[in-house]
């Protein structure tokens, strides 16, 4: 305990000299958000520019602060004055800024967005102040992108551990009282009281026990998960040491997507440096807590993130769920006691451990307390990571947060594939547990997804479905043959071969599969159907009467024509068309053989972007018969 | 044979639940899992060929034929269909004259779709190789492609 209580002081000097920098210190993000969008690049030119011009500055990598739709970040520190943040940064604004920043000391105001000092610069607002940042509550979320997260001072530095040295200094039945108190509910779905399960564990019978970290984030749509083990690694790691030590494990296995190399990466180095500092291996900080710490990648099965198909892919065996009880945490992994907490319920102990239960109820309401992270994806204007507290309407996260839609709002899918497609008159439900279950939809991992004008329903409930039917594991019938039913039907109808009697099946199917299927993925796989039939029966009415889309999505029901009095004749739509679909001399209105045409679209965008083209393309479908 | 099948095994103790890791590490030592590779592995942990194919092929990380010189993953998760990731893998199928999950005759790219990547925001993406094209569109893909060789 005292070495790492030594090294607890040095990490904050070092935190202390970062605050009061000597040299420019640049920061960039680089999870993987960051990184697709250019953020490698960036560092290699940051890393040209001060060699070339002689400066002395370091550059650190943090994670993801959560708003992707500005990335990618560079924030630039001077000695003395506060962090300052710039958003889409690309090559070309990079060299304006540094020479204004770096080299001529004033932060460029223009291509700023926010400040993140105590003394405000002028005509730059506070980054936490910004419309998108300020409703948002960050417990779980609160190191991200602040710190470097391959360095274990950065996080000793903002109290890191000291969750887990609180949890050390307790009896693990106080611990698992202290979780109960706090009310945390499972981050990972269904939202199952923590120490409920924590409690079966901890008093199941048996020598060896396994706490697994579920990181198989594999909702289409949703990236909470990746983004905290990529920005804070450390208070996952944290939280697992935490709950190990409450239901008296001694093994803890990372169960994580193969698709997340940098995640796993990061954790790779992050257990190192634990087993450095002695928060791994046998006698823990001189207590007599043993646990360690194993990776296990996942294969690509979205099944896997239930909790006994999970187990079952552990074992080396096909990832296939088994039928409760015993439920895993009487009877998982090898047969031993298992307690699976999700990736963000594990995050967020370190925070009550550190701060008290009574300090985490002040969040979120009664029944469900706290915050929640939620990737707001989709049609929407301010897409990022963000966390909120529990009850938020959704109406706040959509406008407030999100910035609104981009045309007009039609549709939000909350929980993945799982979940359901709300509608506008839904735009004041409370996000809870309870709330989301009322309408027919889940909370699910946290994955929210905004659909506007141009998204077609009965396609979104397609895509879903069809998702969920090639992910069955195959095991029981209603999931293997019902969603297999229920594509066939949905694609009938978006081909325009749909009859009435369809949506009654559609709808008895689901139920059916809703009822009988063996595991969660099958339960709630017909949720969008269900829910997209009750709030957009419309929609699916039109595309089987009228044969129409209004979305222009479906391609059965389509067409696309050239507007002869917009059509500037500039041939861009003839030399992108795959099939020859387009013709026409050039500076005359072209023609489009609709017998050649396959729909590709990319005559549409060319159309729409090239400044030479006159938006002449445009996609039609039937008129609504009434 | 390629020889170093044996220094991959011999890091794995001869339990099933090493099964997994083995095909990962084979696959990502020799780009796909051969059948040769598989008998050396049934005889490794002493099971049978046909539990090695059952658990493989349950999962879609694994291979069983070469893959290209670039392979290209289309996101088609939730965010990325909605912004058009499906038009991009037809675009790509009929560009290259393959199906998903197949490889060019002359070897230059394989295609695959994938659940999600992760990079919902910057939607629709592709990756080819380890990089990450965010924000994609018909016209712009085919100009990247010309990159990879």
């Amino acid at each position: 305990m005292n070495k790492l209580k030594e090294k607890i002081v040095l990490a904050k000097k070092k935190w202390e000299e970062l605050e009061n920098n000597r040299e420019p210190i640049i920061f960039v993000g680089a999870a993987s958000c960051g990184r697709a969008a250019g953020a490698l690049e960036l560092i290699n030119e940051i890393g040209t520019f001060i060699k070339d011009h002689n400066i002395k500055a370091r550059i650190i990598q943090v994670g993801c602060i959560g708003p992707c739709y500005l990335e990618p970040l560079v924030d630039i520190k001077l000695p003395g004055e506060p962090r300052v943040s710039y958003n889409n940064v690309n090559t070309k604004t990079l060299q304006v800024i540094l020479k204004s920043h770096l080299i001529e000391g004033k932060p460029h105001v223009k291509l700023s967005i926010g400040h993140f000092g105590k003394d405000r610069y002028k005509d730059i607002p506070h980054f936490f102040e910004l419309p998108m940042l300020k409703p948002q509550v960050r417990i779980v979320l609160r190191n991200c992108g602040l710190i470097d997260p391959e360095d274990i001072d950065h996080y000793l530095a903002v109290d890191g551990y000291q969750g887990f040295m609180n949890a050390l200094t307790m009896k693990p039945d106080d611990v698992i009282a202290t979780v109960r108190q706090a009310g945390l509910r499972g981050r990972g779905g269904a939202g199952f009281p923590t120490f409920r399960k924590w409690t079966v564990c901890r008093n199941a019978p048996g020598e060896q026990k396994y706490l697994i970290c579920n990181a198989d984030e594999g909702d289409p749509g949703a990236f909470m998960n990746r983004s905290l083990i990529e920005s804070d690694t450390h208070a996952v790691l944290e939280g697992m040491l935490i709950a190990g030590y409450a239901i008296g494990a001694s093994k803890g296995i990372i169960y994580i997507r193969a698709e997340y190399p940098l995640a796993i990466e990061r954790l790779k180095n992050a257990l190192q440096q634990m087993r450095e500092n002695g928060l791994l291996g046998n006698n823990i900080l001189g207590s007599n807590f043993n646990f360690d710490i194993k990776i296990k990648e996942g294969a690509g099965a979205f099944v896997c993130g239930e909790e006994t198909a999970l187990i079952g892919s552990i074992e080396g065996k096909r990832g296939m769920p088994r039928s409760r009880p015993p439920f895993p945490a009487i009877a998982g992994l090898f047969g031993c006691p298992t307690i699976i907490n999700n990736v963000e319920t594990l995050g967020t102990l370190p925070n009550i451990l550190r701060n008290g239960a009574e300090w985490y109820t002040r969040y979120g309401k009664e029944g469900n307390r706290g915050t929640k992270t939620f990737s707001l994806v989709g049609k929407i204007r301010r897409p990022g990571l963000i966390e909120v507290q529990l009850g938020t309407p959704l109406k706040e996260i959509i406008f407030d947060i999100g910035g609104g839609v981009q045309k007009n709002f039609k549709a939000i899918q909350t929980g993945g594939p799982s979940g359901g497609c709300l509608s506008e008159e839904f735009l004041e439900l409370p996000v809870d547990y309870e709330s989301l279950a009322s309408a027919g939809s889940i909370m699910g991992s946290g994955g929210l997804i905004v659909m506007d004008e141009d998204t077609c329903i009965v396609d979104v409930a397609k895509y879903f479905l069809d998702f969920t039917q090639k992910e069955s594991c195959g095991k029981c019938v209603p999931c293997r043959v019902g969603t297999r039913h229920m594509v066939e039907i949905l694609e009938r109808i978006t081909h325009g071969e749909g009859v009435p009697e369809d949506l009654l099946a559609l709808r008895t199917l689901g139920e059916t599969i809703k009822k009988g299927a063996l595991c969660g993925l099958g339960q709630t796989a017909p949720n969008p159907v269900l829910t997209t039939l009750r709030y957009f029966r419309n929609e699916y009415i039109e595309h089987i009467k009228d044969r129409r889309c209004r979305a222009t999505v479906c391609k059965d029901l389509i067409e696309f024509r050239v507007i002869k009095e917009k059509c500037t004749g500039c041939q861009s739509c003839v030399r992108v068309c795959p099939t020859g679909a387009i013709t026409g001399p050039r500076s005359e209105p072209h023609n489009l053989d609709p017998t050649k045409c396959i729909k590709c679209r990319s005559c549409y965008e060319v159309c729409r972007y090239e400044a030479i083209a006159g938006d002449a393309i445009v996609i039609r479908s039937a008129e609504k018969k009434s | 044979m390629p020889e170093n099948i044996d220094s991959i095994l011999s890091q794995y103790s001869r339990t099933l639940d090493e099964l997994i890791p083995i095909l990962q590490d084979v696959q990502s030592e020799f780009g796909y899992i051969g059948s040769e590779l598989v008998k050396k592995i049934s005889r490794y942990l002493r099971i049978s060929e046909n539990q090695i194919y059952g658990v493989a092929s349950f999962y879609a990380q694994f291979r069983f034929t070469a893959p290209g010189r670039n392979s290209i993953r289309v996101c088609l998760g939730t965010a990325c269909h909605v912004r058009g990731g499906a038009t991009l893998l037809e675009m790509l199928e009929r560009g290259l004259e393959i199906t998903c999950g197949e490889t060019t005759p002359d070897g230059r790219f394989d295609l695959e779709r994938v659940a999600c990547l992760g990079c919902c925001a910057l939607s629709p993406v592709v990756q080819i190789n380890k990089n990450i094209y965010s924000r994609m569109t018909v016209t712009k893909l085919t100009e990247l492609l010309k990159v990879y060789e």
